[in-house]
Parts: structure tokens; sequence; C-alpha cells
């Protein structure tokens, strides 16, 4: 699936509820779906700031695709982190370079975060955006 | 005293809904909400007789300049000081408390002198002082807490001295709720000639403060935390403190004479208001200081010690809620953690059940690290909260647990 078609699928998915406990509930079951990060990682280097809760973010880089994993200590926005993993893992550098990640304000995430929170899913994406560009510097 | 219908009803924006739901604020800690009267003293300052104060020979100017100057006369008999001229307006708390820390440390502060903060400190009340000891030279040293909240008075006797130049302390810790024996606190430093500030952030909406009492030398406070406007703060110091203290800001208004050569300054409190004050800030404050007397300090008091009371026997109920801050002299804040339940995630939750609380560190970190947490979800609640909203705050907490077990 393109990235696009992975957004696609996720605000489908988050359609099917209107009531915003039904959503968080989605979120918290897909925090526990999240692709393990070592513990080794789990330190200040990985560690996104801008968050209310503390977000680790490991990029693995096999010269072709970038691999992430994460936790968070919130398991909300573990959840959060899972859709940006399941949206922007294991694309090449410029895939995740290039993106548009319209299904955030699709799915009501940005809206119904207020701004501190909301900087701290911006944080997410800026650092991936970050290492991709960092990985793609390498490649040239 | 008005009923609770009456109160709430002096406050507009408690009857709004978000998110479909009734609005429950336990945020008051933070800010807190505004009567009609407050919001309608600044539409009147603005609809009929807005005009910079101290300057103008016109009719609006003496207006807005007498309605300043009677604003300052409400604060200072809210707070029982001696003089007028020892009411001075800021733009609150943390800027009262930054003025006194550099003009302090520029007139009295030596290399090894010694300032005392406690460990209860919102971070207001520690980050200026920890700039004017680089600044100076001198040492910062903390009284320590016990584990229900408490500072310890002991270790507190046992650090004055001589060297103590100033002390310090808040009235009512922002993040736990402990009221500080401030008299005991006062009396001690004194006694080796020691002034004392009280942080007044926490304090001064939750009853009867009197500077003469208290015998402090600076008292500082914030409007918008006494339903008043934000932007508009006290610094209250004793007339030979202020007297002999250097301004901390420099501009119009403040001086007497200016040359190139040399500037004299204005007489108290003017010597310390430097630039265009905020007026309308100070008027909106006086007004919030005749509503919190209308309802009566005492009434207010007993009716949140009746609210914390309520409150702390229904969060105590709740299995694996822990209440950080168990000091039997409390206001009705309420800072606890859901065991393994991340604060931010029960923040969000009950966010969306319609319930303002505050979490993370509450801008005091070294009380968070005092008990080696990351921070701690708080309701902080007032005289217009009420008995069933912090029914549903509890309902919201087991809903909470129940989502993340």
């Amino acid at each position: 699936m393109t990235i696009n078609e992975v957004q696609d699928s996720i605000i489908g998915e988050f359609s099917f509820f209107d009531d915003w406990m039904d959503k968080y509930n989605l979120l918290i079951d897909l925090g526990k779906e999240l692709p393990v990060i070592d513990p080794k990682f789990k330190v200040k280097d990985f560690l996104i700031d801008g968050c209310q809760s503390k977000v680790w973010l490991h990029p693995d880089f096999d010269e072709k695709l970038i691999s992430f994993t994460a936790d968070s200590d919130a398991i909300i926005t573990r959840g959060i982190v899972a859709l940006l993993i399941k949206v922007l893992s294991k694309r090449t550098p410029e895939e995740i370079i290039s993106s548009d990640l319209y299904f955030i304000e699709k799915i009501g995430l940005r809206q119904n975060l207020s701004p501190t929170r909301s900087n701290g899913l911006l944080s997410m994406v800026r650092q991936m955006k970050l290492y991709a560009m960092a990985f793609d510097a390498m490649k040239k | 005293m008005k009923n609770i219908a009456e109160i709430r009803a002096d406050f507009p924006i408690l009857g709004r809904s978000v998110y479909d739901k009734p609005l429950v604020y336990f945020d008051n800690g933070a800010t807190t909400q505004k009567p009609q009267c407050v919001i309608d003293a600044l539409t009147e300052v603005y609809t009929s007789y807005n005009a910079n104060i101290h300057r103008g020979v016109h009719y609006l100017s003496d207006m807005s300049s007498e309605a300043y100057e009677n604003s300052r006369e409400k604060v200072r008999s809210f707070i029982n000081a001696g003089k007028k001229e020892e009411v001075v307006f800021t733009s609150g708390t943390t800027g009262s408390i930054n003025g006194i820390a550099f003009s302090f440390g520029e007139r009295y502060i030596k290399p090894g002198d010694e300032i005392i903060i406690s460990h209860l400190e919102h971070h207001a009340n520690i980050v200026p002082w920890q700039m004017m000891c680089e600044r100076k030279g001198a040492v910062l040293r903390v009284i320590p807490v016990n584990d229900e909240g408490e500072i310890i008075f002991e270790e507190y006797l046992k650090m004055l001295s001589s060297k103590t130049k100033l002390v310090s302390v808040t009235q009512v810790s922002n993040a736990l709720g402990t009221v500080l024996p401030v008299n005991e606190i006062i009396t001690a430093a004194h006694s080796v000639n020691a002034p004392v500030l009280i942080d007044g952030a926490q304090g001064i909406q939750h009853g009867v403060v009197d500077v003469k009492i208290m015998d402090c030398d600076f008292y500082v406070f914030s409007g918008h935390k006494i339903y008043g406007p934000t932007g508009i703060g006290i610094l209250y110091g004793k007339e030979k403190w202020l007297s002999e203290l250097p301004p901390f800001q420099g501009g119009g208004d403040m001086v007497d004479k200016v040359t190139f050569e040399k500037t004299t300054y204005n007489e108290l409190p003017f010597k310390f208001e430097a630039g265009t004050m905020n007026f309308t800030g100070a008027i909106g404050l006086a007004r919030a200081l005749d509503y919190v007397m209308s309802i009566g300090r005492i009434d207010i008091a007993i009716r949140e010690k009746y609210l914390l009371s309520h409150a702390t026997e229904r969060l105590s109920a709740i299995k694996d809620l822990k209440i950080y801050g168990n000091s039997v002299r409390k206001i009705p804040t309420i800072s606890f953690l859901l065991k393994d339940i991340h604060q931010y995630d029960a923040g969000m939750i009950l966010d969306k059940m319609g319930i303002a609380v505050r979490t993370g560190t509450h801008c005091a970190q070294p009380v968070m690290d005092r008990y080696g947490i990351d921070g701690t979800i708080r309701a902080s609640i007032c005289f217009y909260n009420t008995r069933e909203e912090i029914d549903i705050l509890a309902g919201g907490i087991e809903k909470v647990i129940s989502m993340f077990a």
C-alpha cells in the first residue's frame, strides 16, 4: 500500500466512530500493536522534544527503506505514534520526505488535541522527516 | 451568603458546555473564571473612560487615573497594608518576584550571602532567586519537605543565620495545596533580621490575608487567580524596603526629573511603575476584590473546606488512586496519580468528559522530583465548584481506570 492508501484506510477505520471515547479506545488498542522498540534505544538521544509525555523514536535504515520503532510512557500517545509508524515506516526516504499527512486532520486528531499536545504530534512527524532527510543525504 | 446557584450564575462561563457536556472546571489553580461584574468593569473602562493615567490634563485621563488610584486603595484595604504607597501594581506574581529579586540583589546582596526558599516553590519563586544568586555570588538554600508535603520547620530553623539575607516562600503550594506556616516562618526569619517575601499566588483567594498581622516584608499575588483579569498583579512591600530599593524598571512615569546626566526617581509607589501600567487590569482586579468581599472571605474558606473534605473522601475511596500532599492544612487542591496510568492519558480522557484538570509538573518540577514522579493530575477546586462536580470527577476517574485496565 502507498502512504496515501494507508492514510485512507485509517480515515475509514476512524469514521466508524462518532464518539470520542470510542476513538480513544481505538488509539489505545493501536498503541498495543506498536512495534516494540529495543530497550537500549529508550535513551535521551532518541527522546522527542515537545511532547507532554515521553516519546522515544528509533529509525533503522537498510540502504533502501527506513523502519521506525517507538514507545511512549502514555498509552494514547503510543497509539498516535503507532498510527504514524503505520503510515511512514518501511518507506524510502523520498516517500517520507514528500508525504502529506492529511489523515491527522481528517480523523480529527489535530483539532481535538490541545496546541501543546498537537505540537507533540507535529514534533513526531518532524522528527521522522528529519531522519528521512538525514538518511537521504547519507545515500547521496 | 448567596447560595451556590446564585454564585454560579455570577460566572457566565460556568454555564457553558464542552464536547456537549457541562463544563466541570477544576483548573482554578492555573487561573480562575471571572464574575460578570469583572467583565463589566473592563467593558466600562473601554466604553466610557479609557485614557492613559497620570498623563493627561483632560477629563477622561482624570477619570481613569482616579479609578486606578481607587483600585490601589481597594487592594491596600483588602490585604490591610498600612499605606497606599506600599502597594505597587505589576504584571503578576512572576513580575513582582523578578522585580524584588533584581532590586534586592542590586542593593543588598554580596558573595556568600544566603537566600532561603522551600522545596514547594513554583518555578516563579525559584528561578529569579537563582538568577540573582548567580549574578551576585550568593547561595540559594532550600527548606526540605516531608512525605506529607509539609516543610520541615526544624531544618529551616537550622538554616537561618547572619548570612541569611532574605527568605522567600510560598503561602500555599500550587502543586500539592499545602498551606505553609508563614507566620512562624516570618517570626523566625526576623530573629536573624532577614526580611521575608510571601508568594501569595495560591493563598490570596482562599482566606483572609492581613499583611500587618503576618508581618511579611513583601507579599505578592496575581489578579487572575482571584477572579480578576490577567496581566495585573500586586507587589506589597513595607515602606522602609520600598524606599531603599532601587527601581527594577526604568521608563516613563517612574521619574522625578530626567536629564542625560542624572535621573531622580518619583515617589512611592510610582518609582516601581514604569511605563503605561495595566490600569484596566487594576480596575478589574479591584472589582474582583469587591466581589470576593461581597461573598465573604470566611464564607469562601468554609465552603472550600467542605468541598476539600468531600473531594478527599471521594477520591481516596478510589482503589489505585494516590493523593500527593496530605497535610492537614490544605486548600482544596488535590494532586493525584492513578496507578500505572500516565497522568497525560487520564487528563485527555477527563477532558473529553468535560472535566478540566491540569496534568504535568505544575511548574514545580522539584516537588515532582521529591516524590520521584514525572507529574500528577491536579484538581484545583474553588468556592464556585459543587459537590456534584466532585462526584462527576470521581465517576470520570473510575471510567479512566476501566479504559486503561
